[in-house]
């Protein structure tokens, strides 16, 4: 799983998935509308959007969405050509098998006693999370990286307390100069 | 004296007529006035209708018939989203049509006033594109994108919302004529390299297919169509939308093919080994089964819309571009291929299932359209509606010249063929056109008779009134037992009496002998609009047909003895 769905989960059944996780990458006017009329692309077909960035774009006027979805390779196909039909969309890039830059952040809340911190703490180090909150019965960690690592550590946390869990999805930039 | 500064209405319809735009169909209301007023000075004609949907399916008509994009104008709330259907219609079957919704306040967006409908939410599904106006500067680029978009590459209906504080405040923005659209492109030739490849198939084939669809009539590809087909010596079939791109009376041309097409259209489709769709997107009418659909053959797909391959096919050549322009670069590339044998073969299958319909019995649709078709030569205009008569008409009226055929395609709208005849018959005065309807389907759209008559229109409307939504009787008498359910029409009107009620002229045909007189008379009426009502027999059926989601071996050619399993298409 790459992102918000229900990243706790993380058996074996959703490890299969995983090949099936597309990353797309989209150019866009800055319309209004341009984000639902995304949406009803995946939404017509009974899609998932898993997780979706928006933000702005370096020239202006235009943004930057980078939307995880999974299912079959060849519907996921037909729905980017469809996206890229939309006038207010420039470009739409599936980026899945590209040699790309990925990152995401997540935000942990975990209810703590004194005892359970420094385990707590320990898992944070290795995975080079930051404390960023620290409270008498609480610390939230905030950690950046690969959807993988984020996974992995958030499957560490599991047997702790997690109050809140929050994930900005997945952000890609390809390597070089190719277009994202 | 200083001019006054035009307000945004005014320069909206200054837009449009710099488009050209000849009429506007259109019914006003409150937040539209401002746009109404402003058409009272202009040039071009306001056609007043009955209902927002028969106004959409006129423009759509329009647009079939001439090539030129149909203008739209209803008021906000109810009257925008009764374009809803229209706007399907023509976004199914890639027609250019520019629907102008009047909108409430901008101050009032989201606060649920008067007449407020979420236009652009409620049709997102059913436009190519579309634009809610905060700004009156924004009216000409938005006017000139509009038309840009509708028209160009994959046509289809673009809706502008405009709230009546824009239309009614001022604009002294200047004309655009150029538009900057940096996520939309026009295809035009396809790569050479893929002509080069689909070429050497074409040439190879022994038993080669033309599927000419509805993108073939948009590009006029017709012409460069029959050049191919004659140098490969190729037969031709369309589909129901693909009518009149390529002359149906050709010796080459096996008629429609799909679920009601001709046995030997679909024989040769199932048998060839190679298919060249041009401009059609395999809907699931032609392909029946798609496990099943042509296994044998080479696919070739010629679209202007990339994201139409690989969606219900996977073709083995896609040529992205303009049908005409792909066609005229693939003829100089290809040979005369060795189909002597084929052509042979099909000539058997034409031979042995022709189109038929009894001549006992009662008077008979087919026998009307049939006789229509002879008495027009392939030269009237002919909208249909949806349903058997469309079937039938689709059969025998023989459809010779490019945007002589129109019918609701791919949305299947009933009520469509009245008032998309009453748009083809402005667009194209001097031309003879019919609309073919069911009684079903005409009495969505009847009060368009007022539109017809208080212009003085000559069309002329056909009525097949069997008393039945009766393709849908068709099924479940073949495939539900004959448990008729929700389809006897008890409590027509007098289709006669309902026209004169209008002013309309009037015929009525009874009984097989009065069909030639009749449709002679109707044809020789030139005061007006007339209706002819043909009181047909109740239950009939279409054949042949291919049940829906079946491979093309089940096609059935006259009523079965035994009884059918139900169809596992979705439709």
């Amino acid at each position: 799983m790459s992102a918000a769905a229900t990243p706790l989960a993380t058996s074996s059944r959703k490890r299969e998935q995983k090949k099936d996780v597309h990353t797309i990458s989209l150019f866009v006017k800055n319309e209004p509308g341009v984000l639902v009329r995304v949406a009803m692309v995946f939404s017509r077909r009974g899609y998932n959007i898993e997780s979706l960035v928006v933000s702005p774009a370096a020239r202006d006027g235009f943004s930057r969405m980078t939307i995880t979805s999974s299912g079959d390779p060849a519907i996921l196909e037909q729905m980017i050509k469809q996206l890229a039909k939309l006038v207010d969309v420039v470009r739409a890039i599936d980026h899945t098998h590209d040699d790309a830059y990925e990152t995401e952040i997540a935000l942990l809340k975990l209810r703590c006693s004194p005892e359970e911190r420094s385990e707590i703490l320990q898992i944070a180090e290795h995975f080079n999370a930051k404390v960023v909150d620290y409270g008498r019965n609480s610390v939230v960690l905030r950690v950046y990286g690969s959807s993988e690592k984020l996974d992995a550590m958030t499957a560490l946390l599991r047997g702790f307390d997690v109050a809140e869990l929050v994930r900005t999805g997945k952000i890609l930039m390809a390597r070089g100069i190719g277009a994202t | 004296m200083e001019s006054r500064m035009p307000s945004g209405a005014e320069k909206l319809i200054q837009c449009l007529e710099r488009e050209g735009v000849e009429y506007i169909f259109g019914l006003s209301g409150g937040a539209a006035i401002p746009i109404f007023d402003a058409l009272v000075e202009s040039s071009i004609n306001l056609i007043l209708v009955r209902h927002e949907q028969g106004a959409v399916h006129m423009a759509d008509g329009y647009a079939r018939a001439t090539g030129r994009p149909g203008v739209v104008l209803v008021t906000s709330g109810p009257g925008a989203t009764n374009t809803v259907t229209g706007l399907l219609t023509a976004h199914m079957d890639s027609v250019p049509i520019v629907v102008i919704t009047g909108q409430c306040v901008t101050d009032m967006l989201g606060k649920d006033g008067f007449q407020e409908a979420d236009v652009t939410g409620i049709t997102y599904a059913v436009v190519k594109h579309s634009y809610l106006v905060r700004d009156s500067a924004d009216i000409p680029r938005i006017t000139r994108e509009a038309f840009y978009i509708s028209t160009t590459g994959r046509p289809g209906p673009v809706l502008i919302d405009l709230p009546k504080n824009v239309s009614q405040g001022p604009c002294d923005a200047p004309f655009v004529d150029d538009v900057e659209l940096p996520g939309y492109s026009i295809p035009g030739r396809a790569d050479p390299e893929d002509i080069a490849t689909a070429a050497a198939h074409l040439s190879a084939a022994r038993k080669p297919v033309l599927l000419v669809g509805h993108g073939a009539v948009i590009a006029d590809a017709g012409k460069a169509v029959i050049g191919l087909a004659e140098k490969l010596h190729s037969p031709v079939v369309n589909t129901l939308l693909g009518k009149g791109a390529v002359d149906e009376t050709h010796p080459l041309h096996l008629g429609m093919l799909g679920m009601h097409g001709t046995a030997y259209a679909n024989k040769a489709m199932d048998d060839a080994d190679l298919i060249m769709s041009i401009g059609s997107r395999w809907d699931d009418r032609i392909t029946g089964k798609l496990d099943e659909f042509c296994l044998g053959a080479i696919k070739i797909h010629v679209d202007i819309d990339p994201a139409e391959f690989n969606k219900m096919v996977r073709p083995d050549v896609c040529l992205m571009g303009d049908a005409r322009l792909v066609v005229e670069d693939l003829l100089p590339l290809v040979e005369r291929g060795d189909t002597d044998e084929w052509i042979e073969r099909i000539k058997v299958w034409r031979k042995r299932y022709p189109l038929k319909y009894p001549k006992q019995g009662g008077l008979r649709a087919q026998h009307v359209l049939d006789r229509l078709d002879a008495l027009t030569e392939g030269r009237a205009i002919i909208s249909t509606d949806v349903g058997q008569h469309q079937m039938w008409a689709a059969q025998f009226c023989r459809t010779t010249t490019n945007r002589h055929w129109m019918s609701s395609g791919g949305a299947g709208t009933m009520g469509f063929g009245f008032p998309a005849a009453i748009g083809a018959q402005f667009g194209q005065p001097e031309k003879e056109v019919w609309a073919v309807v069911g009684d079903g389907g005409f009495q969505m759209t009847q009060a368009e008779l007022a539109t017809a008559a208080i212009h003085g229109l000559r069309v002329k409307c056909l009525i097949i009134n069997n008393n039945y939504l009766g393709m849908v009787r068709q099924w479940q008498e073949l495939f539900f037992e004959n448990r008729l359910s929700g389809v006897e029409l008890e409590g027509n009107p007098d289709f006669v009496k309902l026209a004169q009620a209008y002013g309309i002229k009037a015929f009525r045909i009874r009984r097989p002998a009065d069909v030639d007189r009749i449709l002679r008379a109707a044809h020789a009426y030139d005061e007006g609009p007339c209706v002819v009502v043909a009181e047909v027999v109740k239950e009939d059926n279409v054949f042949p047909m291919i049940p829906s989601g079946a491979p093309f071996s089940s096609m059935i050619v006259e009523k079965p003895k035994e009884k059918l399993d139900k169809p596992v298409g979705s439709t």
